[in-house]
């Protein structure tokens, strides 16, 4: 009962407003106060991570799996962001003087620094490392080997092309009344009729399985999300 | 060609830092010309009057920072030079010091001279939990989500907020986005239902998911560094104190882009002879 029939009754009860305030303008304050009780608990899911982060880890390290010498650095990463960002480390004083007034993420606090010079030029790195094994990808594994591989290639091609000056240079000499036939004329029709079809179509099947799905869930058909296993 | 078929891929790497770095150091630069999407938010922006309010949702984290921040940076400069009132925000955690980052660079700081003062040009509300729920709630009531702004002044107190009761009091939503929550909840949860404009940017991965709400949910779409550089490009025809090459930055990065893309379809093409080449005589693959 506590486990599960609660849990689903406040889930329920809960989707149920957001429909009938879609419908009903009188039912949209209800609406709201349940977005804002979504935002006090999507606030305790942060801690929840953060506790979960730390017990992974730890048990890496002290099972000494392999790989445990990352986990350290995780854990050591996360709990020195953590410290430097609770007790505003560096943080300036604010106008009264006051050091616990501050922003935590004030320019020149510690929190600041990490994020400018740790963890942007690091997500921004491996992020760009995907360039090189994009190129290496292409070299290796697209191929020309079936009919379905020969539309991917063409279609690829032309967007390529499209979507720089190149190809603009290069069908430079079709007359302005055929630039539909130029390299960006075509990742113009591309992009506009054949991606959108395909898109659409599948935009369309997600949100007719995203409403069945909610409604097995509204009706307690689908309990799966209380981790009870059925549905 | 049994180098071909053989070949190191550090050479595939060396090839692609070469086709970035050169066109970069050397300052390559290559003409750009405004696409009708990119025009239609170009328009927008330029046919509000003075004063209008925008909201600009930075959507993004560091990631796709090189990617997103040269649109997010000519879509503020934009309103700053047609003095349009601006509402920020972010819908990811990290998004928050890219930000403030857009308002100490460019807005104090390249038009510093205009005195574009916090609360009544522009309002930093900062990060909120909750992705497409934020949304769902400013919908119908800004203070129910944003009772305060960034530095904790309420938003009645600031002459920006103070007549803003919802995203219906705004004049133009833009997103710029990197995945979820961003262009697609902004559709769903505001454009869509409230009929309000809405433009985005988005990088290349997420841009052909926009596509198919133009034109009635999405006015215009900025795709990737290409899509910034043609904004760029209608900026400085516009306002020729932005046709300079520190004030674009994607102009600067579709050089690097061009030559990366040739690369890739040169490897590609000798991808294919390489294994047409090895492939067995009369053999099925």
């Amino acid at each position: 009962m506590l486990r599960n029939t609660i849990p689903w009754l406040i889930a329920a009860c809960a989707g149920s407003v957001i429909i009938a305030a879609y419908f009903v303008p009188s039912a949209q304050g209800w609406q709201d106060t349940i977005g804002q009780w979504f935002e006090v608990l999507a606030s305790f899911a942060f801690v929840l991570g953060g506790v979960n982060l730390a017990m992974q880890n730890l048990q890496k390290i002290s099972a000494r799996e392999p790989g445990w010498g990352y986990a350290a650095v995780t854990l050591m990463s996360f709990l020195v962001t953590l410290g430097v960002g609770l007790f505003k480390v560096g943080v300036p004083a604010d106008s009264s003087g006051s050091r616990w007034g501050g922003s935590y993420q004030a320019e020149g606090s510690a929190f600041w620094w990490l994020y400018e010079y740790a963890y942007n030029p690091t997500i921004s790195t491996i992020f760009a490392l995907l360039a090189f094994y994009v190129a290496s990808a292409a070299f290796r594994a697209f191929r020309w080997k079936n009919t379905e591989a020969t539309l991917l290639l063409a279609t690829a091609f032309i967007v390529l092309l499209g979507r720089t000056y190149a190809g603009a240079v290069l069908t430079s000499a079709i007359p302005e009344e055929y630039s539909a036939f130029t390299f960006p004329g075509l990742t113009t029709l591309i992009m506009g009729v054949v991606n959108t079809a395909g898109q659409r179509a599948i935009m369309i099947g997600i949100a007719l399985g995203v409403a069945a799905t909610s409604l097995k869930v509204l009706l307690g058909i689908n309990r799966s999300y209380l981790g009870s296993g059925d549905g | 060609m049994a180098w071909l078929q053989t070949l190191d891929r550090r050479w595939i790497f060396l090839a692609m830092l070469l086709a970035v770095a050169l066109p970069q150091l050397l300052q390559v630069r290559v003409p750009e010309k405004p696409t009708p999407l990119v025009l239609n938010v170009f328009r927008k922006i330029e046919e509000l009057p003075e004063g209008s309010r925008v909201l600009i949702s930075f959507d993004y984290s560091p990631s796709s920072e090189g990617e997103l921040a040269p649109m997010a940076a000519a879509l503020v400069r934009h309103c700053c030079e047609k003095r349009h009132r601006m509402v920020l925000m972010t819908l990811w955690p990290d998004g928050k010091p890219l930000v403030e980052r857009a308002i100490s660079r460019i807005i104090e700081g390249e038009y510093a001279a205009l005195g574009l003062q916090a609360g009544r040009d522009y309002v930093n509300l900062g990060y909120r939990p909750g992705k497409e729920v934020v949304i769902k709630t400013i919908a119908t009531s800004l203070r129910a989500e944003f009772p305060t702004d960034d530095a904790g002044t309420p938003l009645d107190d600031l002459p920006l907020t103070a007549e803003v009761t919802n995203l219906q009091d705004l004049d133009l939503l833009i997103s710029i986005s990197a995945g979820f929550p961003g262009l697609k909840e902004w559709v769903q949860y505001a454009s869509s239902p409230l009929k309000l404009p809405l433009a985005v940017g988005a990088t290349a991965v997420q841009a052909p998911q926009a596509y198919p709400y133009i034109p009635r949910q999405l006015l215009g779409i900025l795709a990737a560094v290409k899509g910034a550089a043609e904004y760029e490009v209608a900026l400085g025809e516009r306002y020729p104190n932005l046709a300079i090459p520190e004030r674009q930055d994607a102009v600067r990065r579709m050089a690097p882009q061009l030559w990366a893309h040739l690369l890739i379809i040169a490897l590609i093409v000798l991808g294919n002879v390489a294994a047409l080449v090895s492939r067995p005589r009369g053999g099925v693959r």
